[in-house]
């Protein structure tokens, strides 16, 4: 008898219980499917953006938009000095850049003692990295194109980009390095190689893959700024070929700035305005891209 | 201890162990120790380089007849008669549109992060984040043609204005833009609070929403911290974006669909115009001084919290 009498006792209570849990693991359901449509929301707009500059811009190019010369003040014909400019504009930056920020990466994580030395770099690193763009600008104007007089030119703003990237350059060598396991440096010294062999032998090839995913991200930014070159080297419309370093040049960022916002019939030349965007689109999401690529390719190679 | 032999006939320096070949070797280090050293300094050399140049420019405004119109509620550089280098109209501009930005991004990203560490499974892992640290890659002249091609007429046509350039466009586009560096950072942060703490908390019978919410993400909230403030700090210093979408209008407003002017966009879009050495080339130097202040000071604080609570992020 007592039986029957506490079983129905039991049973709401369970189902008490149940329902409580049940409304938390709707509670569960409901907070999470929200923040997944947050996030899913988050790559729709990123990948709109994308989408909207690829299927407008995808028409516009062709072989002569990237191999002419622009026409009527960039309405028609071709982009080639704007890609040039781009070009050697990178190829400074990161000629400059590159032997600098693996130098700083090296000393850092190789020679120096850890310290105030060291701490004040790593200070001055992050500083460097968190310098808005437009104040790179304005030093390269003050340092480069007038007190050492360049001018506007492809050096000063090549300089003033080398500037911009030498953080990302030394965080992504320094990170790399560190990867590299002690006993790689403890056994080549133990063989009577010096500090430097033992660096340049047993521990840059084998951080090379990571300097060089942080460098060709780095190339991907130096290629789509446009403040820093819109005060030291970009010119409105020029289209001829630099013949050295000391002269301006055109930007593929510049260009589309001033299409878009500058040009007097900018609605009608909107499929170059869109060309434009892709090709730099391309070049920037190539270079990450390939840093991915790089990335992934030589964690499969090495394993310690 | 080991000692020497008193007398040995090794005593006498061994030709083969002092070759030449190894003193050149070892003066080949010293050397190339030296010259990283010189190399590695050029970053505190290029940071010193920046605030002598912007200050030196600078200082002449602050020094000349001008300086007390920085107070003036009117930026108004090119005039005949009374030129005004007021500050204030481009703080406002340059604070309205941070503040949009802010109050849209950071939800929306902590809430992507927290989604994306502690929730999602191993597919949207490997796919979204990428797919939305992508977003970071993507040049701001790029973002600021969009803004202007596509987001602004929408803006325009939603909310009935005579123009989509205003300072909501411009919030709407920076808040994209720092998403990637919020959702990166605090997901570190998030990734870096010990699993026994989570662990904990679900043997006291607490639920997984219960965890993430009440244990995770407070333990977490530093790095969370320094990840928005350094998203803020992109905002503030974000120049084409802005430039190109609200406006340029120098006013104070305390409304979104107001067309604004911000501090970034004073600079690029004047500095091409004005003749090197006249005093509203010095007034944009002083703009360019508050600009470069402001994100160092935000930089400082949030590199102080990841470094104390040992959260750290990358640059």
């Amino acid at each position: 008898m007592s039986t029957t009498a506490t079983l129905p006792v039991q049973t709401t209570s369970l189902t008490q219980g149940g329902l409580a849990r049940r409304n938390a693991k709707l509670a569960e359901m409901l907070t999470y499917g929200l923040m997944r449509l947050v996030t899913y929301l988050m790559v729709f707009a990123v990948g709109y953006i994308v989408f909207d500059i690829v299927a407008n811009g995808l028409p516009a190019i062709n072989w002569e938009f990237v191999s002419q010369f622009p026409r009527r003040s960039g309405a028609q014909g071709g982009i080639l000095p704007a890609i040039v400019g781009t070009i050697s504009l990178v190829t400074l930056a990161i000629g400059v850049a590159l032997p600098l920020g693996v130098a700083s990466a090296v000393y850092l994580n190789e020679y120096a003692k850890q310290g105030r030395f060291t701490d004040m770099l790593r200070l001055a690193i992050v500083t460097l990295a968190g310098v808005p763009s437009i104040v790179f600008g304005l030093f390269g104007l003050a340092l480069f194109v007038l007190v050492l007089g360049f001018g506007a030119s492809i050096l000063a703003g090549g300089l003033t980009l080398a500037c911009m990237i030498l953080p990302t350059i030394i965080v992504a060598s320094e990170e790399s390095l560190k990867t590299i396991p002690k006993s790689f440096r403890e056994g080549s010294l133990a063989l009577g190689a010096t500090r430097w062999q033992t660096i340049f032998k047993n521990v840059l090839p084998y951080a090379m893959p990571g300097i060089l995913t942080g460098t060709v991200l780095s190339i991907g930014r130096a290629a789509g700024e446009t403040a820093p070159i819109l005060l030291t080297v970009a010119a409105f419309f020029l289209p001829v070929l630099p013949g050295s370093v000391f002269d301006q040049v055109m930007a593929l960022p510049y260009h589309l700035y001033v299409l878009a916002t500058q040009h007097p019939e900018a609605a009608a030349v909107r499929p170059m305005q869109y060309g434009t965007a892709l090709l730099l689109l391309l070049i920037v999401l190539g270079m990450s891209l390939l840093a991915i690529v790089f990335r992934n390719y030589f964690r499969g190679k090495y394993r310690w | 201890m080991w000692r020497k032999p008193a007398t040995s006939p090794s005593d006498k320096p061994n030709p083969l162990l002092q070759s030449s070949g190894m003193g050149r070797a070892a003066f080949r280090d010293a050397v190339i120790s030296a010259l990283l050293k010189i190399a590695g300094s050029t970053s505190i050399l290029v940071v010193l380089l920046i605030f002598f140049f912007i200050a030196k420019e600078a200082a002449p405004f602050l020094m000349g007849s001008q300086a007390k119109t920085l107070l003036n509620l009117r930026w108004l550089p090119v005039s005949f008669e009374n030129e005004s280098y007021g500050l204030l109209p481009l703080l406002n501009g340059s604070l309205l549109v941070t503040a949009i930005a802010t109050l849209i991004t950071v939800p929306l990203s902590v809430c992507t992060a927290v989604y994306l560490s502690e929730v999602s499974n191993d597919w949207e892992k490997n796919f979204l984040k990428p797919f939305i640290e992508l977003l970071a890659g993507i040049p701001s002249v790029v973002i600021g043609f969009f803004g202007l091609v596509v987001l602004s007429p929408l803006i325009k046509s939603v909310f009935g204005l005579p123009s989509g350039m205003n300072a909501l466009t411009g919030g709407l586009l920076l808040a994209l833009m720092a998403a990637p560096t919020i959702i990166s950072i605090s997901e570190d942060a998030l990734r870096s609070v010990p699993a026994s703490f989570k662990s904990a908390s679900l043997a006291l019978g607490a639920s997984h929403l219960e965890t993430v919410w009440k244990v995770t993400v407070p333990a977490a909230l530093p790095g969370i911290t320094a990840a928005v403030m350094l998203g803020i700090g992109r905002v503030v210093g974000e120049t084409m974006t802005v430039l190109m979408v609200i406006g340029n209008a120098p006013i104070l407003t305390a409304s979104p669909l107001e067309s604004v002017r911000t501090m970034t966009a004073t600079i690029a879009a004047e500095m091409g115009e004005v003749p090197f050495g006249s005093e509203h080339y010095h007034a944009l130097f002083c703009v360019g001084v508050v600009l470069l202040l402001a994100t160092f000071c935000l930089n400082l604080v949030a590199r102080f919290i990841l470094k104390k609570y040992r959260m750290v992020g990358s640059v």
